[in-house]
């Protein structure tokens, strides 16, 4: 049996699944169900200032895909709506009932060291294993100067990120926002601040939809709208990209990373750990399935492990990283074709149209006696897409295999194609 | 789990439309989204090739898909005016659904096409009828016979601009959509509804109580009106040839089916209480086997002179009678029609049949089955009015139609069941009536380049 222990940022967890701070962490009910389901850690709902944060009502909105599952989930609401003491005596208790389970504090205060200075030590007397610095948040709170307007300013993240440190001796970890062109800024700030890992993403500005009976977008609160935080599956490549150029930035190569954005089961997880992450974060798949899927994480991702001969979550740790390059040094003499294997083949016509119309007319359709149709690879016109493979509903009927064609790897920035190509 | 037979044992005095509830019930809405979501939108779709009426049913599902049932309904309507009937009484087993390609996965599964069809006519809303009408030609069609046929005609001529008047024999419209269809497949006056969203589009009056060969004549017709269509199905229906087949007992399965449709009340109908034999080995045999069961008639035995693989009914209408406690007893021929002293059938006495070297023989055993009644269902034939003088001329007992459904009169047109073109269909009714309509406005607005 594979050993999902993990020691991230020097602290200690069963397992690389912990509760991203949101509502399944908000309060010591909700916590302490998660760890009696499994959860290996949780980052409890992002404290601020009292007074407490007021919400609305309608708070949430979701983007579907075509069989109703929900594929992004939107929300306008703020950090805790709960008193600073009652969130600091709850976390108290709980800590000290479930000592083996890691319970990290999430917060949020106006960019003044006296504010840093006093929750930081407020929470530490509390027993928490640390602090998660919540420079995410992109709605609601930026207009206020603080969550992501925090963290779009790399001089104010490694700023607090020092603050943090100065006053604390829990390890800080410092939670990156997406709203912002190039993440590895922040990343290098917060290392530069000294915090001990980075956790990403939090929320992405979106819209999901407009009801276009109300003229207005979802969740509507009395006929108007906001713009809210994107998460859930959709925002996972856009996670997994952030991730990576963390992790492949040599000035934050070292710093442990917490995985967050759309993971829903142990493949996800996997996936964010072999880009580097340390353990990974959970919170819109625990929404709408509630505690009980991190049963099937654990399971799934250990049986993986055995099956790939992976003892701990070290072994495969950052694995694909070094296979996560600029486009420059891809190699341009690997060829790859489409094959259509005809015994699986029911005869859609997908491919055929998609690549007819919208890309390199390299699938010839011959209609059949009875109906149907045959489609075939015109070889010498395939590029290689993977557009026929990606819209065959068939698993594995459509395949891309390699022709070998007999020439050393080239990158772009030696071929001679290439008019800024490097000298050699 | 039959249907039938808990009713009828839980419930001493059920309404008609309780035994008939609808055999396939529709989608509900989510059900409509999920298996909306199943088609793979193919590309030159071996469904749309399969479906008669040539409906673009990638199409239609997209558009449930993206919730806009007017949008599907009017798809389906382009095609076929009778979407709504179609996608109740098609087989769709043997039609669209066989040819999904979905069937070929592991999962055997064709998308839900007559479902989804139905979702789309049930649910659509139209303020004015979805499809308008070309200005006019200035032209008048006959049609006579309001069924599949004729109505898809009539329509389709209205829709191209011209005016259409419809003789219909009977006192309401729709053919065997309201006389002969199994009560279970168009519930809810289906057929009625379906008829007056028809005529909605304007253009056509309807002549109730007006047969051809009685009250009007082919001369008269094709004298006053610029074309005439015929779309007067099949109305007699073939014998056994046995002795005492006039004996009190032995019916014709349509004949009954058509009391049926037109009963309000169980009492109105002459049900065996105990035994059936029912001939034949159709849908019109599982239809009435099956009907018999919801009302109430303990024993039906179907008896075919073939194995079941020979039967014309389809797998699934096989299965139906099938779930509903229907015995089939295949391998025998009927060869004597047993009466009491009232002259009332007692029994049916069959001979055991076999193939030897491709033909079928008597095997020399019998046996008999006892029954109140005997339904026989071996098949209907054209009735041709016998007081026409001009009639066009037959082919294998059929109206012959040339190319574009011309019959051998000039200006008479026909198609439907009374010709012997295509399969004996609800939907291919619908299709040829639609064609031939093109033709004949071809015919009348002088484009079809002779
Ligand atoms: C019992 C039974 C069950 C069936 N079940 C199915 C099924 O489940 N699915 C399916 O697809 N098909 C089914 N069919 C076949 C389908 O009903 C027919 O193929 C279809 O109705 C043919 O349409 P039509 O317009 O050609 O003829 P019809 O529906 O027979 O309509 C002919 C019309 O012409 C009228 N008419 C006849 N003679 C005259 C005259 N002399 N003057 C004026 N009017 C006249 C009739 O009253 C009738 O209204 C079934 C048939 C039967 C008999
Ligand atoms: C309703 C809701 C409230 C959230 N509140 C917080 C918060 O208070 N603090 C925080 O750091 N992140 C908050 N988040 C962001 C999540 O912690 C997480 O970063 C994000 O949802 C991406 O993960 P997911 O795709 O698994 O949901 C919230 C998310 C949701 C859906
Ligand atoms: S890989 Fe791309 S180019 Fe090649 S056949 Fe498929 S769609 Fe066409």
């Amino acid at each position: 049996m594979a050993d999902l222990t993990t020691v991230f940022a020097g602290i200690k967890s069963p397992n690389p699944f912990w509760l991203a701070s949101a509502p399944p962490t908000d309060k010591a009910y909700n916590v302490e169900r998660a760890y009696e389901a499994g959860w290996g850690g949780v980052v409890w709902k992002t404290l601020g200032e009292d007074p407490a944060a007021v919400n609305v009502s309608s708070r949430y909105s979701a983007h579907y895909d075509g069989n109703g599952n929900v594929s992004g989930f939107n929300n306008i609401e703020l950090i805790t709506d709960r008193s600073l003491e009652v969130n600091l005596r709850e976390i108290e208790a709980v800590k000290k009932s479930w000592p083996e389970q890691a319970l990290i504090v999430s917060l949020m205060v106006p960019c003044e060291e006296h504010a840093w200075k006093t929750i930081v030590r407020e929470v530490e007397k509390t027993g928490a294993d640390g602090l998660e610095l919540n420079f995410g948040c992109p709605h609601g709170m930026p207009e206020r100067g603080m969550g992501a307007a925090v963290g779009q300013v790399p001089e104010y993240v490694e700023q607090v990120a020092r603050w943090c440190k100065m006053y604390s001796t829990l390890p800080v970890i410092v939670k990156l926002t997406p709203n912002i062109t190039d993440i590895r800024f922040a990343a290098r700030a917060a290392n530069a601040g000294g915090a001990d890992a980075v956790s990403l993403i939090n929320t992405i500005n979106s819209i999901t939809s407009i009801d276009l009976d109300q003229m207005a977008a979802r969740p509507i609160v009395d006929g108007k709208s906001t713009h809210g935080g994107y998460c859930g599956p959709a925002v996972k490549p856009i996670a997994l990209n952030m991730v990576a150029e963390i992790a492949r930035d040599p000035e934050t190569a070292s710093l442990p990373i917490s995985g967050i954005g759309g993971i829903s089961n142990w493949r996800d997880a996997a996936e964010f750990i072999s880009l580097g992450c340390g353990n990974v974060q959970v919170c819109t798949a625990a929404m709408i399935h509630g505690f009980r899927i991190v049963k099937e994480m654990k399971d799934g991702l250990s049986h993986w492990m055995d099956s790939k001969g992976y003892n701990t979550i070290a072994d495969f740790q950052g694995a694909a990283v070094p296979n996560t390059t600029d486009w420059k040094y891809l190699n341009i003499n690997y060829k790859v074709v489409a094959e259509i294997d005809q015994e699986k083949c029911i005869g859609c016509g997908r491919c055929f149209i998609s690549c007819e119309d919208t890309s390199h007319q390299a699938i010839a359709i011959t209609a059949q006696n009875n109906g149907t149709n045959k489609l075939e690879i015109i070889e010498e016109e395939c590029v290689g897409c993977n557009l026929c493979e990606i819209t065959c509903p068939v698993d594995d009927c459509i395949t891309m295999v390699k022709r070998d064609v007999e020439k050393p790897y080239l990158n772009w920035t030696q071929d001679p194609r290439n008019p800024h190509r490097e000298a050699s | 789990m039959t249907a039938a037979s808990t009713l009828v044992d839980t419930d001493p005095s059920p309404s008609l439309d309780d035994l008939f509830s609808d055999i396939k019930p529709a989608l509900s809405h989510r059900q409509a989204v999920i298996e909306s979501a199943r088609c793979y939108y193919c590309y030159d779709a071996p469904c749309v090739k399969a479906c008669p009426s040539d409906i673009d049913i990638p199409s239609f599902i997209a558009s449930i898909h993206h919730e806009d049932v007017n949008g599907a309904a009017e798809t389906i309507y382009e095609q076929n005016i009778m979407g709504g009937s179609c996608a109740r009484v098609c087989p769709t087993e043997i039609l669209c659904e066989q040819a999904c390609v979905r069937n070929k996965e592991e999962e055997c599964a064709p998308v839900l096409i007559g479902l989804l069809q139905r979702h789309a006519t049930d649910n659509a809303v139209f303020p004015d009828h979805p499809i308008g009408r070309a200005s006019s030609t200035g032209k008048k069609v006959a049609v006579v016979g309001a069924g599949p046929a004729g109505l898809s005609c009539a329509h389709r001529l209205a829709v191209l601009g011209n005016e259409v008047d419809v003789f219909e024999a009977q006192s309401k419209a729709g053919g065997l959509n309201e006389y002969g269809i199994a009560k279970y497949k168009l519930t809810n006056q289906f057929a009625q509804k379906e008829v007056d969203f028809i005529l909605g589009v304007g253009g056509i009056t309807i002549h109730y109580n007006k047969a051809l060969g009685k009250e009007i004549h082919l001369t008269d017709l094709t004298e006053r009106y610029d074309s005439v269509f015929l779309g007067i199905g099949l109305q007699d229906t073939r014998e056994l040839g046995l002795a005492n087949e006039s004996s009190i007992g032995v019916l014709n399965a349509v004949d009954f089916i058509k009391e049926l449709r037109q009963a309000n009340d169980i009492d109105q109908l002459d049900v065996p209480r105990t035994s059936a034999v029912v001939i034949g080995a159709g849908n019109t045999a599982i239809d009435i086997a099956c009907q018999l069961k919801r009302l109430g008639t303990e024993e039906v035995t179907l008896v075919y002179r073939r194995g079941e693989a020979d039967m014309s009914a389809t797998d699934h209408e096989q299965h139906i009678a099938k779930e509903h406690q229907v015995r089939i007893k295949t391998w025998a021929r009927p060869v004597e029609i047993r009466a009491d002293a009232n002259n009332h059938v007692s029994a049916v006495r069959f001979a055991k049949t076999r193939i030897d070297n491709g033909k079928l023989m008597d095997t020399g055993e019998f046996f008999e089955v006892a029954c109140e009644a005997v339904y026989k269902a071996v098949g209907q034939s054209l009735a041709y009015p016998a007081d026409e003088t001009q009639l066009p001329d037959l082919g294998g007992g059929k109206i012959s139609t040339m190319d574009n459904f011309k019959t051998t009169i000039s200006k008479v047109f026909a198609g439907g069941d009374c010709t012997g073109v295509g399969q004996d269909l609800t939907v291919e009714a619908v299709q040829q009536g639609k064609l031939a309509a093109m033709a004949i406005h071809n015919y009348l607005t002088g484009s079809e380049g002779n």
